[in-house]
């Protein structure tokens, strides 16, 4: 502790400790909880925005609508399937392209910096460049080069709309892993891996009970992170498939929008929003309490 | 010798394993180059054109039409922002890292929830504020939101940064008598240039990136980059040599900042928990 406990501080001394923070901390308070509020007050009224004076209590029936709806119930579905997929896959890629960043290979610098420009394109950019230029059965350059083995003039997208989602997000996630990952093989001291060696380690072994444990925390770490980004994909469904055909690619941040500026239904909106609220407050409890231990941010303040 | 020999061979297959998976993960990007260095007949050709001359008319046709006050939106929304949070947010973490209060935890756990609720809830009331405070396809009302989402990580990031210099350099100050404001200005921001820098990075990734707010909030005065692309949806007129163009142009600060900030982009995107 390097400050004397705040117990012991004089009110006057708390209060110009406090100052510094209450700008930020009353801003993000105001713009982030009365919507939240708003939204809840909201869910209890049934109201179309093009309909002037629709506004009207109704209790708990968007609700109950909610649990009855096929589309809620797809999109959550959906929701799942993503994020779910695109973390897996994307850690698992990522941990390989890490070991191999790892370990001594011609040109690792220029690699890395090759293998990250996926997460820095703009989402909307990249997401267009794959429907395109890459997967248009017609003019795309995939289409083309998979002809010879018999997969060309597929139509990625209308045919496989979740697998060209996920494939797409699994393309600018997997950097993000590999980026953690990496730091966290870095992290780890040559001389127990040589140790294990000359102890007759083969790579596999030392992989296995040395490494992997070792990066446990960052794999977690990427994985929670990741997983509290992707549940919000919104960018490239818009851009790829615009949450179809049909519902099939609807995750619940589209389907929102769907209801709120398509459908103009305020309160049925309002409720999807405090249901998913609701969800992620309990998976990013699990997940920053998780976060707090790992990295034991806090433990020693 | 042979051990030596039998490690060369494994590092060279190990490269040739690394490059493949390395160019078909980059290859949609150098992709994204080369079609913008086409012209559009050869861009929209079947089968696709492989081999081509370079030329740089369709970066011009891009920039000389209706790209450019798009672009223009882009750089004001984020820039300022991040501006924003680097000025709300400095205090807040010096705050919290050397002059802890009580439920600090707390304060610090407040924030970082904030940051990961589902911006889809927030949709629907932002929406309509907005609207009654006349700020729809207004670039303020992009600036707001992104220093709302970004100011919990800018928080969380230069608190980390902050907690690494020595506290004996504070009480130094302290007894000198230097005021806060100076504190904060003669020790501080020097010694926290790399944390300024890795906050400004994130925040300038995620508000130059956003598109959710964007596209629900704007329509033409404020629309940003990514709103420029979304005319490229449905792909009819072919036009992919300008979208391609298009796309490169929007992509191109955030990669150029972190391809040339890659130790502070790490640091940033774990919240400071991955140095």
């Amino acid at each position: 502790m390097r400050v004397e406990p705040a117990a012991s501080v004089s009110r006057r001394e708390g209060w110009a400790r406090r100052v510094p923070l209450l700008p930020a901390f009353i801003y993000v308070f105001l713009v982030t909880q009365i919507p939240f509020v708003l939204t809840i007050y909201y869910s209890f009224f049934s109201w179309n925005l093009l309909k002037p004076g629709s506004f009207r209590f109704s209790g708990l029936d968007n609700y109950s609508t909610l649990f009855t709806d096929e589309m809620v119930r797809t999109a959550v579905l959906n929701t799942v399937v993503l994020t779910v997929a695109v973390i897996g896959i994307s850690v698992v890629l990522g941990l390989g392209v890490a070991v191999i960043l790892n370990s001594d290979v011609f040109g690792k610098g220029l690699m890395r910096t090759l293998m990250i420009a996926p997460f820095l394109i703009m989402p909307t950019a990249g997401a267009l460049i794959w429907k395109h230029t890459l997967l248009n059965p017609l003019y795309g350059l995939l289409p083309y080069l998979l002809n010879p083995i018999g997969l060309g003039r597929v139509d990625w997208i209308g045919r496989f709309p979740m697998v060209t989602v996920v494939g797409v997000e699994v393309w600018r996630w997997t950097p993000f892993m590999m980026l953690i990952i990496l730091a966290g093989l870095q992290s780890q001291n040559p001389e127990i891996l040589e140790a294990a060696r000359v102890d007759g380690a083969n790579a596999l072994q030392s992989f296995r009970r040395i490494t992997l444990p070792l990066v446990r925390p960052f794999i977690e770490l990427g994985a929670l992170l990741g997983s509290l980004f992707v549940v919000q994909t919104y960018d490239s469904i818009y851009m790829l498939t615009y949450g179809g055909p049909g519902e099939d690619t609807t995750n619940v941040p589209f389907l929102l929008y769907l209801v709120a500026f398509q459908g103009y239904s305020i309160g049925k909106a309002s409720a999807i929003g405090v249901v998913a609220v609701i969800l992620t407050i309990i998976v990013a409890t699990f997940a920053l309490r998780t976060f707090f231990t790992i990295f034991q941010v806090e433990a020693r303040r | 010798m042979i051990t030596s020999l039998s490690a060369n061979r494994s590092k060279i297959l190990l490269s040739i394993v690394g490059w493949l998976v390395v160019f078909v993960f980059f290859f949609p990007v150098l992709w994204m180059w080369l079609e913008s260095l086409k012209t559009e007949p050869q861009a929209a050709s079947s089968p696709p054109t492989i081999f081509f001359l370079p030329t740089l008319s369709t970066f011009q046709e891009v920039l000389s039409g209706d790209f450019p006050p798009f672009f223009i939106n882009s750089a004001i929304a984020s820039i300022t922002s991040t501006f924003l949070v680097l000025v709300l947010g400095l205090p807040a973490a010096y705050a919290l890292a050397i002059r802890p209060v009580k439920r600090t935890q707390d304060v610090l756990f407040f924030f970082i929830s904030t940051r990961f609720l589902p911006f889809a809830a927030s949709l629907v009331p932002l929406y309509l504020l907005a609207r009654d405070l006349q700020l729809l396809d207004n670039i303020l009302a992009l600036i707001l939101i992104y220093t709302t989402i970004n100011l919990p990580l800018g928080v969380w990031l230069l608190r980390s940064f902050l907690l690494e210099i020595p506290p004996d350099l504070f009480e130094a100050a302290r007894v000198d008598g230097a005021a806060f404001r100076h504190e904060i200005l003669r020790i501080v921001v020097p010694l926290i240039a790399p944390g300024l820098a890795a906050t400004s990075l994130i925040c300038l990734i995620f508000s130059w990136n956003e598109f959710f707010f964007a596209v629900n909030f704007t329509s033409s005065v404020a629309a940003t980059a990514p709103i420029f692309l979304v005319g490229f949806i449905s792909g009819r007129g072919l036009f992919y040599a300008k979208l391609a163009a298009a796309a490169t142009l929007s992509s191109l600060p955030v990669l150029l900042a972190g391809w040339i900030a890659q130790r502070q982009l790490i640091r940033g995107l774990t919240l400071g928990a991955v140095k």
